[in-house]
């Protein structure tokens, strides 16, 4: 079972479908105790950082995913859910420190800048298709497997995971920043693959797939 | 490279899509959710549904429809229409839109824009603008509301700054001149609110022919290109004018 953790800030339906019809059997819950047995958990993105976090705090969600990823078990942050994946974000932070995130990648998640190194104004929030470029191709099999570099992929967001060591895909906007990210079991996308047609459906199928084989 | 998007717009009343649909091999040629799922297929980057039920208790079943639309879709969508508060956006929200398009509301009651955005975040915030070029001035466009019934005494320009301000997160423009003309957009109108917002501009109204595509997008300096009859009446498809946008030098979705 695919736990798709509901942290009570939107509709989870679009990513339980979209796993649905990899094959996978879903549940949507926000029940700490259900996200601790699960067989892989999803994190969806709905929401802002801090507020997601304070849900998730509070309903002891965090400290089930920290668990469950702690024997190993598969995890895909998606948007936001892959923001949570950072040590912390600073968007609605607080007290002018970044809120801290699940931890599982080190590194704190910032604001997309609207100019580049040139001056150039870009469009935030980053809206639409974009392409990524797969940056690490040894470790990225799993996820991406028959996902070729330049393929398309739906965005929405204002924020940016940081670089680090778990970087295997960039797509670059006012900035190139990390777009697809793995640590051992857990990967994260910054694009929300139940609504990227058939290249997000394939993403969705890899990850189901990993899941399986276990 | 952010691709520029092509977006078909369908108007749905009752759950129904109005306005002639001409496709052929459609089981259901009035179910926005089968119609959506072919734009799908053509590579179209999002849709949109544009609510014009007339009355309120009708909309129920417009929330059916985004909470169809969320089982079934594999692409963006954008409910447009009748919203009054953040409650009904809510509603919109909750049944698995992922953008409202806000409208004389927000003109209404500007706050409604920067509470939405609040609490739903910017991206899922659109303010639709449709403008009425100012007669005798060269660069002035008023906004309508009440589905263009009714003059605003706005500036155009200045009311996507102000919405853009508050929280919208992207503006759909419509060119009240243009709509319905097939004369392509009002390029002039684009290029200024464009250039006047740092947030996407989606462009809407008049489009008649293939190339006017291609004119919103280096003209009139859009984001993304909206259409509904061509597309509907299957005078153009979806691929056929990203094609054309590609030979045009426009990164596309292909």
């Amino acid at each position: 079972m695919i736990v798709v953790v509901d942290y009570l800030k939107g509709n989870l339906r679009s990513v339980a479908r979209g796993l649905e019809a990899a094959g996978a059997k879903v549940a949507i819950s926000q029940d700490a105790d259900v996200i601790v047995r699960a067989d892989a958990i999803v994190l969806p993105g709905v929401g802002a950082f801090t507020d997601a976090m304070n849900t998730m705090r509070d309903l002891g969600q965090d400290q089930a995913i920290l668990e469950a990823h702690r024997r190993g078990v598969a995890f895909l942050g998606i948007c936001l859910g892959e923001h949570l994946m950072f040590e912390g974000g600073e968007e609605h932070a607080e007290n002018n420190a970044p809120t801290p995130g699940l931890g599982l990648i080190r590194g704190i998640v910032s604001s997309m800048p609207r100019t580049d190194a040139a001056n150039k104004v870009y469009k935030v929030p980053h809206v639409g298709w974009n392409t990524i470029d797969i940056t690490r191709s040894d470790n990225s099999a799993a996820l991406l497997e028959g996902i070729a570099s330049g393929t398309h992929f739906y965005f929405t967001h204002s924020y940016v995971a940081p670089e680090s060591a778990a970087t295997i895909a960039h797509t670059t906007h006012s900035i190139t920043f990390p777009s697809v990210v793995q640590t051992g079991n857990a990967f994260g996308v910054q694009f929300h693959p139940e609504k990227s047609s058939d290249a997000g459906a394939k993403v969705l199928a890899n990850f189901v797939n990993f899941v399986r084989k276990g | 490279m952010l691709t520029k998007r092509v977006i078909p717009c369908m108007d749905v009343r009752d759950g129904r899509v109005v306005k002639g649909v001409n496709f052929v091999n459609l089981r259901d040629a009035g179910d926005p959710i089968e119609l959506a799922q072919r734009y799908d297929d053509e590579r179209a980057d999002e849709v949109i549904f544009l609510d014009i039920t007339a009355t309120s208790d009708d909309r129920a079943t417009t929330v059916d429809l985004a909470s169809r639309a969320s089982e079934q879709l594999r692409l963006p969508y954008t409910v447009g229409g009748g919203f009054r508060s953040v409650q009904d956006i809510r509603r919109m929200i909750s049944a698995g839109a992922d953008k409202v398009s806000v409208n004389s509301a927000a003109v209404a009651n500007p706050q409604l824009i920067t509470s939405a955005a609040k609490a739903f975040g910017t991206q899922a915030i659109i303010v639709a603008i449709d403008a009425k070029h100012c007669a005798g001035s060269a660069d002035k466009w008023e906004v309508y509301v009440a589905g263009g019934r009714k003059a605003t005494g706005i500036d155009a320009v200045q009311w996507a700054q102000e919405a853009a301000r508050r929280g919208a997160g992207e503006i759909l423009l419509t060119s009240m001149d243009r709509d319905g003309s097939r004369e392509g957009f009002d390029c002039a109108l684009t290029r200024s609110v464009a250039r006047a917002v740092n947030i996407p501009v989606i462009a809407s109204g008049g489009v008649g022919k293939l190339e006017h595509f291609a004119q919103g997008i280096l003209e009139g300096e859009a984001d993304a290109v909206l259409a509904a009859s061509v597309f509907h009446f299957g005078e153009l498809s979806i691929r056929q004018v990203k094609e054309d946008m590609a030979r045009h030098g426009i990164p596309v979705r292909l």
